[in-house]
């Protein structure tokens, strides 16, 4: 019989850096669980009755926000929306400032998107509430990358020992980052592909190997994560054109239809469909795509049930 | 600490087919009657039912399901401790059906209270019954008692009683710890 006593060991989901193999586990079991009651007729739970969430988004987001406040709203949590668009700190507040009025209303806990990096990091050390970080600038989205361990686990059975392939633009993105740490963390091989100018330097560091041509990386791997170019991050042309990145880092059913076995396919979204991967590639039953934002929900059930759990 | 057997395995053996037959009593063909054990450890006692009166008593098709209870708790951050949870496993609806409740031990009834709710996310049963294998007579916390019961016991509240089973635990036994 499992032990009953195992816990989270942190008390803020700021990035998937700070956890432990043990902490996945605990959060995959208890997604398991939360995937089986959001498929019941009644699909709700009144664990969280009384803890209070604020979602603070000073960053746009569509999936992620809907994902966390269903999966609050799962839990019967009551849940604060608070965009920084029509918010004061267009008025000059401060970070710290903002949140801090917004806990004084109650809130136990802060589900947290922002454009800066360690801006979770930063909001611990000052406030007293558990904080999840729903993507800090191009640092961490630890949500994401472990809903995306959790997708592969349940197509190909376990993370341990697999080679999973992520492509396009990792210069910007914080879902390779936190992808990264979850897959070695848990025993995967990594490799990371796309033109060397979206390649940080001394990426290696992290124990990735980089390739530069997308053909041997897919005949590589079992899985392949196809990041969006985060054209809105780029300050600089970073490569020549979006067709010739389409035609050197695009995946397409040709392509695919010409590796040696079937990989999996996955993407964060939002899909620039036809420049990182064909709709054909989208829908077809390689792909996980639709699986990965069913799991989110389930995912960060887990997260928001298992942190809440340790709130005094 | 010392412990004291409560039931042998021969007097679980005859209570076990005792309440089968109280359950045949009532519920004849058991079609439509279905049995749900509580996670995570009334599931032995529902499997176990469920065998005698499939192999014993010939009735086919009974509907065994699991129920975790952890999301439904009212002791969730009371003590400072996760409550992590077990699988529950429910793949028919029990709109209008009569259900049975099964678990091993009743003593505060918040188990119950919490299967009760919980029970209410796989639809609306015509009647909800409660079985239990050890039955502790004080300290309910609610007005929760069972429809069938193997062995109502006196035990004082910080005593413990443990239920193994063979599957689990290597053997049939009803233990009493102080």
């Amino acid at each position: 019989m499992p032990n009953p006593n195992r816990q989270l060991s942190v008390k803020h989901l700021l990035g998937i850096k700070y956890l432990q193999e043990t902490d996945i586990d605990l959060i995959f079991e208890t997604a398991d669980h939360f995937k089986e009651v959001i498929n019941r007729p009644i699909k709700k739970v009144p664990s969280l009755r009384d803890i209070t969430i604020a979602n603070i988004f000073f960053e746009n987001s569509t999936r992620t926000k809907l994902s966390f406040e269903l999966a609050e709203k799962r839990l019967s949590a009551d849940v604060l929306n608070f965009s920084a668009s029509q918010s004061s700190v267009t008025k000059g507040e401060t970070l710290i400032d903002t949140v801090n009025n917004i806990l004084s209303m109650k809130v136990d806990m802060v589900v947290m998107r922002h454009p800066n990096p360690g801006a979770g990091v930063l909001l611990s050390k000052h406030i007293n509430a558990a904080i999840i970080n729903a993507g800090d600038g191009a640092h961490e989205h630890p949500t994401q990358a472990l809903l995306d361990s959790y997708s592969i686990r349940e197509r190909l059975g376990d993370v341990a020992g697999k080679k999973v392939v992520i492509v396009g633009d990792i210069l910007h993105s914080r879902v390779a980052l936190s992808n990264i740490y979850a897959l070695k963390l848990q025993g995967a091989e990594v490799k990371v592909c796309g033109p060397k100018t979206l390649i940080p330097k001394h990426i290696e560091s992290l124990g990735v190997s980089v390739e530069t041509d997308l053909r041997k990386a897919l005949n590589w791997c079992d899985v392949a994560n196809m990041l969006r170019v985060q054209n809105e991050r780029m300050d600089i042309s970073y490569f020549p054109s979006t067709r010739e990145y389409t035609q050197l880092y695009g995946v397409n059913m040709d392509l695919l239809n010409s590796l040696d076995k079937d990989i999996v396919i996955m993407h964060p979204g939002p899909i620039n469909r036809g420049v990182e991967i064909t709709s054909e590639v989208a829908d077809s039953n390689q792909s996980i795509i639709l699986n990965q934002v069913e799991n989110g929900v389930a995912i960060r059930m887990a997260v928001i049930y298992l942190l809440a759990s340790k709130i005094k | 600490m010392s412990q004291k057997v409560l039931l042998s395995e021969k007097e679980i053996h005859i209570i076990l087919h005792r309440l089968a037959c109280q359950l045949l009593e009532s519920h004849l063909d058991f079609s439509n009657t279905v049995l749900i054990g509580l996670q995570p450890r009334g599931i032995f006692l529902a499997k176990r039912l469920a065998q005698i009166l499939q192999e014993d008593y010939k009735v086919k098709d009974i509907a065994l399901g699991f129920l975790d209870i952890t999301f439904f708790r009212d002791d969730f951050r009371r003590d400072g401790k996760t409550l992590t949870a077990n699988k529950t496993q429910i793949d028919f609806l029990i709109d209008s059906k009569k259900v049975v409740l099964i678990d091993d031990v009743l003593y505060t009834g918040r188990s119950i209270r919490a299967a009760l709710t919980a029970l209410q996310s796989f639809g609306r049963p015509e009647e909800i019954e409660l079985l239990t294998l050890i039955d502790r007579r004080f300290s309910r916390h609610l007005p929760i008692q069972p429809n069938y019961r193997g062995r109502q016991v006196d035990v004082i509240d910080h005593e413990k009683v443990k239920v193994c089973w063979k599957e689990q635990d290597g053997e049939d036994t009803v233990y009493l710890i102080n």
